[in-house]
């Protein structure tokens, strides 16, 4: 029997797509089904294309094959409002979710923070947060890791052409789920998020700068060394994750500045906050089937 | 120019661009003193929030010495006829801070993207239409566009229920040959209720003409600051207009002589440093860059020995936009490093 785990990807858009690509590639995850709603959508086609089964009518289409296909895992790429059916539906059918919309149903799962954590509880929705999220938490983590974060702020600047309209529609949500997971994730005791749009040709790479204000004068040495070495377990998975500038220490403040480039597979290299979270995702599922096949977690039993 | 007979709607900023000159440290005696000021001299709308907005306070930004909530507290209830407007970034403030600014008793809400991205504003603008209150779109940096696109985004703002929206020349980069062009754009293609605003900075020197070109080819409301008191080299300063505007003829309701008193005896003295075209603010109108940027590349070139114009000519050249301060330590390290210094 293959270690893979066979997964489901919902939403054939960007997102579902470069997903799509990073898996075929993984030594613990293949891809069979691709989930939309649209038979003429550009995302199913391609999906097929690829090899991969199609459904047209959404989750619905998927459920009567998870368990002939031994589906085990799925990926939401659509968005908040259907999420929450979604994961209902195949999680009565013992498919993890990773849920890459803002829903944030279950956890938030930033993987080098505490995702192996969730694989061993066995959550079986996790929530990848936000691309901001994902690219500056390791970040606060690394800090809080060392001594007590009183508050963490996180600036992240994507390039227009990145952020769809889904995001654009309610961009509060970004602020204020990036937010709580700094507290909830990064360990800081008070969140806040900035997120900036730029609309400049070519496209600007994705851009973070993190912020901690430390309870008590930051330990430089100890800090530093904790930020490179998260920024190398982000980079297991986002090679293109950068700590450009810093940590730089002024008073109680100490602050790194980050860029992240894409790998490129369906979206461009700049667009490295959509990478980042297809990639944090892939990432995820990965260590559930890890931990699967080393005896660690029991998957829900099926006939 | 002939402007005899027009009628504009002055709006003041210099309780929140003049919070970016004095690092939102403005007290709340202070804020409420300019306020009751300006109100007496028939100041009919003044802004008061964080520069950056509601929910402006950070490390990015500047952390205020107040928050929004306990400066609209202690101003609002001391006018007797002037309204207070607040401005909201999304991305940076929510509707969280918009229902609380409601309820504070803010008349105006003014919703504040790029140029280019104004679909992030729908929520925002949605929402404050919805409680009735006087929405803005607020087109920043409008310089970096064609009239067009500002047109074009101007239109979603009003789909989604701005009542008034604002070509912004956040850079003070603007002539008035174009603000005559964008402002006349919007207003010949806008329907008639929707109201044209114009909000200059003085970084060329352009404050008060590109301010009469605007009301000139159809702006309502024109924003400026007693004193001048805002980011980089200032807003216009609102004394000085409503003089030029008084010779014109133009109908502002605001007492020369009062406003003039407010500039001279309540705001001069408290200002940091003098608001003037100095070098480093003549860069950000010259180059096209956001004028707040302004005190963060002087604290810059002071700590890592770059200097403010090769920081803000740089950042020009990236297309930085509002709210990318965090960009300004983050280069002048990059330079620093590059240079030897550090």
């Amino acid at each position: 029997m293959s270690k893979k785990l066979k997964a489901a990807i919902i939403g054939p858009g960007n997102i579902g797509t470069d997903l799509l690509m990073k898996m075929q590639r993984s030594e613990w995850i293949e891809p069979v089904w691709m989930v939309g709603i649209d038979p003429e959508s550009e995302g199913l086609k391609r999906a097929r294309e690829m090899d991969i089964k199609t459904t047209a009518d959404g989750v619905d289409g998927l459920l009567p094959h998870v368990l002939e296909d031994d589906i085990r895992v799925a990926f939401d790429a659509t968005s908040a409002y259907v999420h929450a059916e979604n994961s209902r539906k195949l999680n009565e059918l013992g498919v993890i979710m990773v849920d890459l919309t803002p829903a944030a149903i279950g956890p938030f799962c930033v993987p080098p923070v505490n995702l192996s954590a969730h694989a061993k509880n066995l959550e079986m929705n996790v929530n990848m947060v936000t691309c901001g999220g994902q690219a500056t938490i390791p970040m606060v983590a690394a800090v809080s890791q060392v001594q007590p974060v009183e508050y963490g702020e996180i600036i992240a600047t994507v390039s227009s052409r990145s952020v769809g309209p889904g995001t654009r529609k309610n961009i509060d949500e970004f602020t204020r789920t990036t937010a709580g997971a700094v507290e909830n994730v990064g360990g800081a005791q008070k969140g806040k998020a900035i997120i900036i749009i730029n609309p400049a040709e070519p496209p600007v790479m994705m851009r973070d700068t993190v912020h901690c204000l430390t309870v008590s004068e930051p330990d430089q040495q100890a800090i530093t060394t904790s930020v490179h070495a998260m920024v190398k377990e982000v980079q297991k998975y986002v090679p293109g994750y950068r700590l450009v500038n810093g940590p730089i220490f002024d008073g109680n403040r100490v602050s790194m500045f980050m860029e992240v480039e894409g790998l490129g597979d369906f979206l461009p290299k700049y667009a490295g906050n959509l990478d980042i979270m297809t990639a944090a995702g892939l990432r995820t599922a990965e260590m559930f089937a890890e931990e699967a096949a080393s005896g660690s977690i029991q998957l829900p039993a099926r006939g | 120019m002939n402007l005899n007979g027009k009628k504009v709607t002055l709006h003041d900023m210099s309780l929140r661009d003049g919070m970016h000159a004095k690092r939102h440290q403005i007290s709340l005696e202070q804020m409420v003193d300019i306020a009751t000021g300006l109100d007496e001299a028939g100041m009919p709308l003044i802004e008061v929030t964080h520069g950056d907005g509601l929910g402006g306070s950070s490390v990015n930004y500047g952390f205020p010495a107040h928050s929004d909530e306990a400066y609209l507290n202690a101003v609002i209830p001391k006018l007797k006829n002037a309204k207070v407007s607040a401005l909201l970034l999304p991305g940076i403030g929510t509707v969280e801070h918009l229902k609380m600014a409601r309820d504070c008793g803010v008349n105006t809400i003014r919703v504040a993207t790029h140029c280019t991205e104004a679909d992030v504003s729908e929520q925002h603008i949605g929402l404050a239409a919805k409680m009735e209150m006087d929405t803005v779109g607020f087109l920043m940096m409008a310089h970096m566009v064609s009239a067009e696109k500002v047109l074009e985004q101007a239109k979603l703002m009003v789909e989604y229920g701005a009542n008034c929206v604002y070509c912004t020349d956040s850079a003070g980069y603007m002539l008035p040959d174009e603000v005559s062009t964008k402002i006349g754009l919007l207003r010949q293609e806008l329907p008639t209720n929707v109201e044209i605003g114009f909000h200059g900075h003085h970084n060329l020197g352009m404050g008060i003409a590109n301010s009469l070109a605007a009301i000139e080819a159809g702006a309502a409301r024109v924003d400026g600051s007693v004193a001048g008191l805002g980011a980089g080299a200032g807003n216009t300063p609102l004394e000085v207009f409503c003089a030029v505007l008084d010779r014109m003829g133009v109908e502002t309701g605001i007492d020369l002589y009062k406003i003039m008193d407010v500039a001279e005896d309540r705001v001069v003295p408290m200002m940091d440093q003098p608001i003037r075209v100095d070098r480093d603010a003549l860069t950000l109108g010259y180059a096209g860059v956001y004028s707040s940027f302004l005190l963060f590349a002087q604290r810059a070139e002071k700590k890592y020995g770059v200097q403010a114009r090769d920081i803000l000519v740089e950042l020009g050249r990236r297309g930085t936009v509002g709210g990318q301060e965090d960009m300004i330590e983050d280069l002048a390290l990059t330079l620093a490093k590059d240079r030897g210094l550090i």
